[in-house]
């Protein structure tokens, strides 16, 4: 039975989707703007006799559920910008000793300290193996609170099918405002996926021992246990690709956002509409594996490209790759905290359309 | 005939990759025969350090996990708090715990963790070569000390009392110091492990034994001289024994 919607922020329903799907350690560290969402945990969690705890740091809160991980839970930590950047350690040990976890970021502007207001300036970060070493994992961005919670919820399972830390990138508009909410029925902790690979519970069934480790001092060894990761990353880009589309069909001009940059596209669509004037909005879910193939298509009918952004331009360059020179490709993007206008994005598809 | 002394179950039956007469081997050896003894090779993990005990999990038959240099403790922690039933061994050199992993292991201390950490102290750093360790003695020569570390004059600093330091600590219940220079030296150390691994399955707060153990690679000795090297240099700093033990009064 559908539960009943309820009004969240961002960040409590990141928490309240976790904890449904099963996640039983968390570990965080105190920065905003995702405050809301360890404080969450940290009553929740409690409450359903789960592991939470708040770490010394971010670096440790990572290593917390790489342990956790490895030990066979459901682990989670959520951080911003500057807490991502000192995750990025764990999360290279995490992908190379194949731990699945998720990872949330509530991101900021920066570089640096930065600002405490919403940013998108964390997407190479995110998507091109934010720490050492040959790597890429899951990253999906939410618009929402629903398909933030959504989004999270999925992430647990998507996590220990690729066997990979899977991130959810939102920012901090996502985390701090409040929308209707529903959830799906909470997972059967009996019922999760096994994880024979995992350390602990060898007494139960007398397995040969196991080790959760990234280190392979074997040049051919290391060689191969990369490249049969990159195989599995080849199966997750005819899997796991996600967008959505608006009046891509009847439009010559797309914009192409992903999170609250794509609420404001639409906003500023609609507004176009009203003038007569068709734009279509192309918004990449998974910003890793990243919709090469769709835009490519798209270019290939003839559409050009306006890329809006909360950065001075970095899925932009995904966007280039994927049209591979056939098509125009302009962005836009606002950084420092602040967030594009609808007005400034109409304006912005105004002009290249000359209407 | 009954068989008086046998290479534990919880070692693999191999040939280490450690150095003519360095301590890990001797460590772990006394570590699987606590294992054995108290019955839990299957249900015991160990979480490995960066550094030269990274072979650890070579050696050790028991599951294992491997992360960041320093961040054992944040990881053991983890696997403790999900599998509270087993036996969680926190295995740390001095540049790993001592160093970079100064955080991890003060805050796990601090909140209690059921594991049992052991740290091993032989003054250097190992693995890379030789350098300075938060451990190395004044006056000791490293790589990265050529003179000898100098605490004030080249502004090294001291070398770090850390189960002093951390027996300060309200989370702490049995801290020992122990040394594998000596027969009766490693009879003593096996006896602190035990406890602390007694102590961990009966669910008491954070326990821990510190081995003082040679290097004589690093130190540029042969295996005799540094057992002496230790017992002159490092015992009289480094004093043997229990440091904190608040067992009883958690029965």
């Amino acid at each position: 039975m559908a539960e009943e919607k309820r009004l969240m922020k961002g960040n409590d329903a990141i928490g309240e989707a976790a904890i449904r799907a099963g996640c039983t350690a968390y570990f965080g560290y105190p920065i905003t703007p995702q405050n809301e969402l360890t404080a969450y945990m940290a009553r929740h969690m409690i409450d359903h006799k789960r592991t939470f705890i708040q770490a010394e740091s971010e670096v440790s809160a990572i290593n917390m559920v790489f342990g956790a991980a490895a030990a066979g839970a459901r682990a989670m930590t959520s951080s911003s910008s500057p807490g991502i950047s000192l995750k990025q350690e764990g999360i290279s040990y995490a992908c190379g000793a194949d731990v699945p976890c998720v990872v949330v970021n509530v991101a900021r502007s920066g570089p640096g300290l930065g600002g405490i207001s919403p940013g998108q300036g964390d997407y190479f970060q995110a998507t091109r193996g934010g720490g050492h070493g040959d790597y890429f994992h899951l990253v999906l961005a939410p618009k929402s609170v629903q398909e933030a919670a959504e989004l999270t919820f999925e992430a647990f399972d998507l996590a220990d099918q690729w066997r990979m830390p899977v991130m959810i990138l939102a920012d901090g508009m996502i985390g701090q405002m409040m929308e209707g909410v529903t959830f799906p029925e909470p997972r059967d902790l009996e019922k999760l996926p096994a994880r024979p690979w995992a350390a602990g519970g060898q007494y139960k069934t007398h397995r040969p021992i196991n080790h959760v480790s990234s280190i392979n001092l074997v040049p051919d060894e290391l060689e191969a246990k990369v490249h049969e990761r990159f195989l599995r990353y080849e199966q997750i880009k005819k899997k796991e690709i996600r967008f959505e589309e608006v009046n891509t069909d009847k439009a010559d001009l797309i914009l192409v956002a992903y999170g609250t940059s794509s609420r404001v596209c639409l906003g500023a669509q609609q507004m176009a509409k009203a003038l007569g004037i068709e734009l279509g909005i192309f918004r990449p879910i998974s910003l890793w594996p990243f919709p090469y193939d769709r835009i490519a298509a798209l270019a290939a009918k003839g559409k050009r490209f306006l890329t809006v952004e909360m950065s001075m331009g970095q899925m932009v360059q995904d966007v280039q790759l994927a049209v591979a020179g056939k098509a125009q490709v302009s962005f836009y993007g606002r950084c420092g905290g602040n967030i594009p206008t609808e007005e400034a994005v109409l304006a912005e598809a105004r002009k290249l359309l000359g209407k | 005939m009954e068989l008086a002394y046998g290479h534990p179950k919880s070692l693999k039956p191999i040939q280490t990759k450690y150095c003519p007469g360095c301590g890990h081997g001797v460590i772990h050896r006394i570590i699987c025969e606590v294992i054995d003894e108290l019955g839990l090779q299957e249900k015991s993990i160990i979480t490995n350090p960066v550094g030269c005990s990274i072979w650890a999990d070579l050696y050790f038959d028991i599951d294992s996990v491997q992360p960041a240099h320093g961040r054992t403790p944040a990881a053991a922690t983890g696997v403790k708090r999900v599998r509270p039933d087993h036996l969680v061994i926190c295995y740390q050199g001095d540049g790993d715990l001592a160093a970079i992993g100064t955080a991890e292991i003060v805050h796990a201390a601090n909140r209690g963790e059921k594991f049992t950490t052991i740290f091993v102290n032989n003054a250097i750093y190992g693995m890379t070569g030789g350098q300075m360790a938060p451990t190395t003695l004044v006056g000791q020569k490293a790589t990265t000390a050529p003179y000898g570390r100098d605490p004030e004059g080249a502004g090294m600093g001291y070398p770090i009392h850390v189960l002093e330091m951390l027996a300060t600590l309200e989370g702490t219940r049995y801290l020992a110091r122990g040394s594998v220079n000596n027969a009766a030296n490693v009879r003593k150390t096996k006896q602190y492990i035990k406890k602390a691994f007694e102590a961990q399955m009966s669910g008491v707060g954070f326990t821990m034994v510190e081995i003082l153990s040679q290097c004589p690679t690093n130190w540029s000795m042969d295996p005799q001289e540094s057992v002496e090297w230790l017992e002159k240099n490092m015992i009289p700093f480094y004093q043997l024994g229990e440091v904190k033990n608040t067992l009883e009064a958690s029965k």
